[in-house]
């Protein structure tokens, strides 16, 4: 599965940082690092949940 | 299970229906809803939809991705006006809907200045159709002052959309410390800085006692000691009520909210998601007696998703926990919090509360973290929201303080040092 952002739409508001930490980072700017193309073995339902709880939409799955 | 009744059609209501339809439910699905519109999104709504010149649609889905995708039959415009929980039966206009599971998600109202219903110029902010007319009224030509009262979240972000479009701007609050239950006394003073610093005029502990007017239209307001202020736009900010009144005589708690228990049922087949609801939450029930009812927005998504998933399938139901989390944007910048103000133990762990920012302080109850709150640090609050969500210890939360103070030095060192190359 691959994980695509909108960058238009994320304003780096970290929920899906704070459910899948290893996958995705707020720098101190706002601006969000995504440390993996795909999503990694065995982190499927926290990116799902992170997919999910992002305030703006900005996170789809691709291949789902 | 053969019908599920979706009765607010918002965010907790959509995220209902999108939740059942994904895990693969075939029943009947129906969301019923009070406005016209289909669900919108409503943060933009005292920010950018108020700011920005050009502005981005704030519905959340099209019209076809619900007869279409979702299959799900959308009822707006008429509000549902009773609930008979021993037949399973929900009153819209002139049907009667039976239901096998509910999902109540009717969200809030805005609290409104009694007798000003009818004065022009007087805003609140919760519909679409309210921040419409909002937005009119402060890119009017001969709108020059902007008073708002209540020095909450929404009044807050209205009133720095003011100073953006050159308004005079003045927040009006009955307490002495804005914000003091939400964010705690001290985090209550440090915001206000930053209205300050911004050029609002914030007066605390005033009351309004009258709202006046001239010619149907707003030009001013009494205060408590008499003293009259002008303005040409005024914003009631004082909070909103849960949208319960259509649930009188249902047999269903209310107080605050619908009350449910720990999964959010609020009677056999019934679940509460959103505004409207108040659960025990798990998470904090050991530093914080009873039941919580949050306004925000993740909390409203996420509920909304298991309440549907209890109410299609009631035996499967397990206890729903969430450490809170809201933002808001004020001025150029964005205040975060997560988890609970409990307790007055707060710890300033970066920069500097003063001035109002940036800063990130942390929340102490008993020996855990409870809460953590950033202004302008956008790459702190979450990573504490795992800790309070892992019921880690107060050391913990000093811990990664410290070593998230190492990390921006760090970092700091190597700009400078790449500054200089
Ligand atoms: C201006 C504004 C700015 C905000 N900004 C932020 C923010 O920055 N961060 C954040 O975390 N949260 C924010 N929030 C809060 C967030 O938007 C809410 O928590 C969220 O909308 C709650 O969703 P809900 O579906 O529970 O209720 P609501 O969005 O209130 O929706 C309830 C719906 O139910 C309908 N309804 C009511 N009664 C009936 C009835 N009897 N029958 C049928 N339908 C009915 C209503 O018309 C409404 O459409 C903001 C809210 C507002 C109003
Ligand atoms: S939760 Fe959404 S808006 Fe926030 S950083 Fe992640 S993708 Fe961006």
């Amino acid at each position: 599965m691959k994980i695509n952002v909108d960058w238009d739409r994320c304003t780096g508001m970290g929920m899906c940082e704070s459910l899948a930490p290893d996958v995705f980072e707020v720098d101190d700017d706002g601006s969000l690092i995504v440390h993996a193309e795909e999503v990694p073995e065995g982190m499927e339902s926290d990116v799902r949940e992170a997919v999910a709880a992002c305030p703006t939409e900005a996170l789809s799955l691709e291949g789902e | 299970m053969t019908h599920l009744v979706v009765v607010g059609a918002s965010l907790a209501g959509l995220r209902a229906v999108e939740a059942v339809r994904r895990d693969g439910f075939d029943g009947d699905v129906t969301l019923v809803g009070a406005e016209e519109h289909l669900p919108y999104d409503r943060p933009p709504l005292s920010k950018e939809y108020l700011s920005a010149d050009e502005i981005a649609d704030p519905r959340y889905r099209e019209e076809e991705t619900f007869a279409g995708d979702l299959d799900v039959e959308l009822v707006l415009g008429t509000p549902a006006t009773a609930l008979d929980s021993a037949a399973r039966t929900v009153a819209v206009g002139e049907r009667t809907l039976s239901y096998d599971g509910l999902v109540i998600a009717t969200g809030a109202h805005a609290r409104v200045l009694p007798g000003t219903e009818d004065i022009a110029g007087v805003h609140t902010v919760r519909t679409l159709d309210d921040a419409i007319a909002l937005r009119a009224a402060l890119r009017a030509e001969h709108a020059r002052r902007l008073t708002v009262v209540g020095a909450g979240f929404i009044g807050s972000e209205v009133a720095a959309v003011g100073r953006k479009l050159g308004l005079e701007v003045t927040i009006l609050e009955a307490l002495e410390t804005p914000l003091a239950r939400a964010v705690g006394e001290r985090m209550g003073r440090a915001l206000t800085h930053l209205h300050r610093r911004h050029g609002t005029e914030v007066r605390t502990g005033v009351a309004v006692e009258e709202v006046l007017a001239e010619n149907g239209h707003v030009r001013g307001v009494r205060l408590g000691d008499g003293t009259e202020m002008a303005t040409d736009v005024l914003v009631v900010g004082i909070g909103a009520r849960p949208a319960t009144e259509w649930l009188e005589g249902s047999g269903l708690t209310i107080d605050d909210g619908v009350v449910a228990d720990e999964t959010l049922a609020a009677a056999p087949g019934v679940y509460v998601a959103g505004d409207v609801a108040r659960w025990p939450n798990a998470l904090f029930t050991d530093v914080a007696e009873g039941t919580m009812r949050l306004e925000h927005w993740t909390s409203a998504a996420d509920q909304g998703g298991r309440a549907a998933r209890h109410a299609v399938d009631p035996a499967a139901a397990t206890p729903y926990e969430t450490v809170p989390y809201f933002w808001s944007d004020w001025y150029d910048g964005r205040v975060q919090f997560v988890g609970i103000a409990a307790g007055e133990d707060i710890e300033v762990v970066a920069g500097d509360d003063a001035q109002g920012g940036p800063f990130t302080a942390i929340y102490r109850a008993g020996d855990r973290i409870v809460g953590a709150l950033a202004v302008d640090m956008p790459a702190e609050v979450m990573k504490y929201r795992r800790l309070i969500g892992g019921r880690k210890t107060w050391d913990d939360a000093l811990e990664l303080a410290e070593q998230r103070r190492r990390q921006r030095e760090e970092k700091a060192r190597q700009r400078a040092e790449g500054a200089c190359t």
